[in-house]
């Protein structure tokens, strides 16, 4: 019974937004996180989804029909996470304790805007697959008591 | 008048399987709305009814590596999904409408529920018939 197939799609929705929210929380966290050197600095990180396909499928030899997109998808992963390639922003703080020998130090290319836009917008997916998963569980309860009237 | 489990039932178990077929692909869509590149899919009904019927006209499988129509890796077979036209088009190429999906979910569980009464229903009258009332 696919009613099963939703307490995992909703779970691995709500796992992918929570390390969406994570990531929110470490750029965040580290938008003052200065250092001396470009290399050093954080950068902001984001996580790539991606759609999960049925792992039996590939089994019996289907990735043809997975590449193309066509099987029926059992929910989301996340792929992995990317440092953003944007530009960092250089100070000219000669007293900063981390300055370089010119006077310059680096912040982090972290947007604590889009960062809280991400966030509201990963808080609300997480919600929306929660009532998902109530609304089949209350099916599923349904199904138990069938006949019993 | 032979009773069948078949004709008691008038449809509504398989409508229950579908229903539940569509309520994972809505919650695969919901699932990924934030994934780039993503289609929004969709079963129609036809084409589960068309399915059910067309059993009848089933195939012989010659050799055991064949696989048999109603083998089905997972609930839903893949010629049957069909992909949403999108309302609004977005730029990293995801076509789910979140509204959209939330309001069909909605739809789809209140028609389980519906089908569900149906079921309920008939087998609680089966089971009248059979004890005579009593």
């Amino acid at each position: 019974m696919s009613l099963n197939n939703i307490f995992a799609i909703a779970g691995s929705a709500m796992s992918a937004q929570s390390v969406r929210l994570n990531t929110v929380a470490s750029n965040i966290a580290n938008v003052d996180s200065v250092s001396s050197s470009a290399d050093q600095t954080y950068r902001a990180r984001k996580p790539v989804f991606a759609e999960m396909f049925d792992q039996s499928m590939q089994a019996h030899g289907w990735n043809n029909v997975n590449d193309n997109g066509m099987g029926a998808g059992i929910g989301v992963q996340v792929k992995g996470i990317i440092e953003s390639d944007a530009p960092l922003e250089p100070r000219y703080e000669p007293d900063h304790p981390m300055a370089n020998e010119s006077g310059f130090v680096f912040y982090p290319n972290v947007n604590p805007v889009e960062e809280m836009a991400d966030m509201m917008s990963a808080s609300r997916s997480f919600q929306t697959n929660v009532e998902i998963m109530n609304s089949a569980k209350s099916m599923m309860q349904k199904v138990l008591t069938l006949g019993q009237s | 008048m032979a009773i069948t489990f078949e004709g008691a039932l008038a449809g509504h178990d398989k409508t229950l399987l579908y229903r539940s077929a569509r309520s994972a692909v809505l919650a695969n869509n919901i699932a990924n709305a934030d994934t780039p590149n993503f289609k929004a899919r969709d079963i129609s009904f036809e084409s589960m009814m068309q399915d059910a019927t067309r059993n009848q006209l089933s195939m012989t499988a010659t050799s055991d590596k064949h696989f048999s129509k109603s083998s089905g890796f997972s609930a839903v077979d893949s010629d049957e999904l069909l992909y949403r036209t999108p309302s609004q088009p977005s730029i990293d190429g995801n076509t789910v409408d979140m509204q959209r999906e939330q309001a069909e979910f909605a739809q789809n569980s209140l028609q389980f529920d519906t089908s569900f009464l149906f079921l309920d229903r008939k087998i609680s009258g089966m089971k009248k018939a059979l004890s005579g009332g009593q």
